[in-house]
């Protein structure tokens, strides 16, 4: 063989290595998921969604962690999305070539790197110590809106940049102000951008567990939350402490609320995708 | 009348901006004032060169090594897992895929990223390992190997999308020359196209490293939780973050000495993932504009 059939001989090689390593993640993934479903389907019923958490396993429900997380995904909702859509809207509309928005940008590059984790000590020393909300929704809520805010930040300014200038130079000639343009003409033409990056960030928030930990969310807590100041535990933190026991019967029960972390995870994305696809068609200024 | 109410918008939103920088004041303010009071009782040497990490045992030592071990260890399994994996994708996708594979395979290794790493952590725990001990007897039910290799997986579409950003940005002249010359795909895509996009490619590998060092949920359920200053990938090990988790999860009093060497592991973690940011946000800036 000579070296020019070697060449094309590596050359057609490759693409079948490329073609394992793109599948190889997505068919753990898919391994996985298969896995889960085997272990946990057949333990997910109504009892399962309603009951308290227990020592016994089969009567342990996920009641608790599931309205943990609906209240923890709504006020983290309530805290992140304005203050990032306005970073957002300020770094791209206004501070264009301020010293305050390099500023700005070049310190949310640095804080999307930041470990989850070290939000949870934040959150442990300013929303549970100093402001004295304890280990309550309200301290865990903050905790994550900070974290997410680089997100929402990062993808309100894509969604800003993508409207076409000719939509700001119409409504300035017709005598509009900076604001009235950006709140009439340029948020609504950036809506759908926005949206799809506000649910990303959302739904990385559902599946954080460390930074919760870290401020003191519990594992057991035998009641549904009523006000923003409860005690609380989310649908990860349950799975944590359920696989981290050794008996076999709480690692089923921790696969069934996989699955259910897992349903409510693809929904939110799979809401993302959708909308990001449905904006870009309708773009074609 | 007008103006100002324009101005006080602006003046708002440019508030919200710098929460952003409160942010970080906050978390620098809060690492450096508490892990002050860990550095008064305990020497910087002791928590440099000790050997031993055992702060919640009745024989106290404070030496980050065996964390700092731990740490490197499961990320550099996870990184010669991801690195290879992530590049060969970003290539294959880039140069030898068509569009319309690219359209549809991109989105699917999103979901890779956006899987719970407490769901990792389970795979890791009840199905890599189990696995992996059919091969390697020796391996512990809980082991630095199955927690990286999960990792990587994790972060392959860290790598493999800021990869394929970087090879898809350099221009088609370089390519056409090359293949003018007589190379094969093959060729030109690992001796022409892969080197020129090479600071776009480090700068996603770096960012992989970040990301494996701060990852928590997976080391903490699959690695254990146990300091031990070795580099054997079959054995317990115990990374930085997944001490922050132990000591959160037990009753530990505010103030104690305890409580502060939270802040002290924590800072230390700071400290390498705001290094590997900055490097990559310089190389970024530095090698931007070669083809514009």
């Amino acid at each position: 063989m000579n070296k020019i059939q070697r060449n094309r001989l590596v050359d057609s090689g490759f693409k079948y290595v490329g073609i394992f390593c793109t599948f190889f993640g997505i068919v753990m993934l898919l391994i996985f998921i298969g896995n889960i479903l085997a272990d946990g389907l057949s333990r997910i019923d109504w009892d399962f969604l309603t009951n308290l958490p227990s020592r016994r396993a089969a009567k342990a429900g996920i009641l608790t962690a599931w309205t943990g997380t609906a209240w923890i995904l709504g006020l983290t909702a309530i805290i992140s999305i304005p203050l990032g859509v306005a970073a957002g809207i300020y770094l791209q509309e206004y501070g264009k070539k301020n010293r305050l928005a390099y500023i700005i940008e070049l310190n949310i590059a640095n804080l999307a790197g930041v470990p989850s984790i070290i939000y949870g000590l934040l959150g442990l020393e300013i929303f549970v110590r100093v402001l004295h909300f304890g280990g309550s929704l309200l301290a865990g809520a903050f905790t994550l809106a900070l974290l997410i805010l680089p997100i929402i930040i990062v993808a309100t300014r894509e969604a800003l940049k993508a409207v076409p200038n000719s939509l700001r130079e119409a409504s300035y000639g017709m005598g509009a102000t900076k604001w009235q343009t950006i709140w009439d003409q340029i948020l609504p033409a950036a809506s759908g951008g926005i949206l799809t990056g506000i649910i990303l960030a959302l739904s990385r928030a559902v599946g954080e567990t460390a930074p919760l930990i870290v401020i003191g969310a519990l594992a057991y807590v035998p009641f549904v939350p009523t006000t923003p100041m409860d005690e609380f535990t989310v649908l990860p933190i349950q799975i944590f402490n359920w696989v981290s026991r050794p008996q076999a019967d709480f690692l089923v029960n921790g696969a069934a609320a996989i699955i259910i972390l897992l349903i409510l995870t693809f929904i939110m994305n799979g809401v993302a995708v959708y909308l990001r696809n449905k904006w870009q068609k309708k773009i074609s200024w | 009348m007008k103006r100002s109410g324009e101005v006080i918008i602006e003046k708002v939103l440019a508030l919200s901006g710098i929460i952003t920088i409160l942010t970080t004041l906050g978390i620098i303010w809060v690492l450096i004032s508490e892990s002050a009071g860990f550095f008064a009782d305990i020497p910087l040497t002791d928590f440099l060169f000790d050997t031993e990490w055992t702060p919640l045992f009745a024989e106290k030592h404070y030496g980050i090594l065996p964390l700092l071990s731990g740490t490197f260890l499961t990320t550099l399994i996870a990184i010669s897992t991801a690195l290879p994996m992530g590049i060969i994708i970003a290539v294959y996708l880039s140069e030898y895929a068509d569009k319309r594979f690219r359209r549809t395979v991109k989105p699917m290794l999103e979901i890779l990223a956006a899987v719970p790493t407490v769901v990792y952590g389970f795979f890791a725990l009840t199905v890599v390992t189990p696995f992996l001990q059919q091969f390697i007897p020796s391996l512990g039910s809980f082991n630095a190997l199955s927690a990286g290799l999960v990792m990587g997986i994790m972060i392959i579409p860290v790598i493999s999308s800021l990869s394929e950003d970087a090879l898809y940005a350099v221009p088609k002249s370089l390519r056409e020359a090359s293949y003018g010359m007589g190379a094969t795909k093959f060729q030109t895509s690992f001796k022409v196209v892969v080197p020129a996009a090479s600071s776009g490619i480090l700068v996603s590998v770096i960012l992989g490293i970040a990301r494996a060092i701060g990852e928590t949920m997976v080391v903490a359920i699959a690695a254990g939780q146990q300091p031990n200053l070795t580099l054997d990938p079959r054995q317990t090990v115990e990374t930085i973050t997944a001490y922050i988790v132990q000591v959160s999860l037990g009753d530990v009093q505010h103030g104690s000495l305890e409580y502060k060497t939270v802040f002290a592991a924590g800072i230390t973690l700071f400290v390498f993932t705001f290094l590997l940011n900055n490097v990559s946000f310089w190389i970024k800036k530095k090698y931007q504009e070669k083809y514009e």
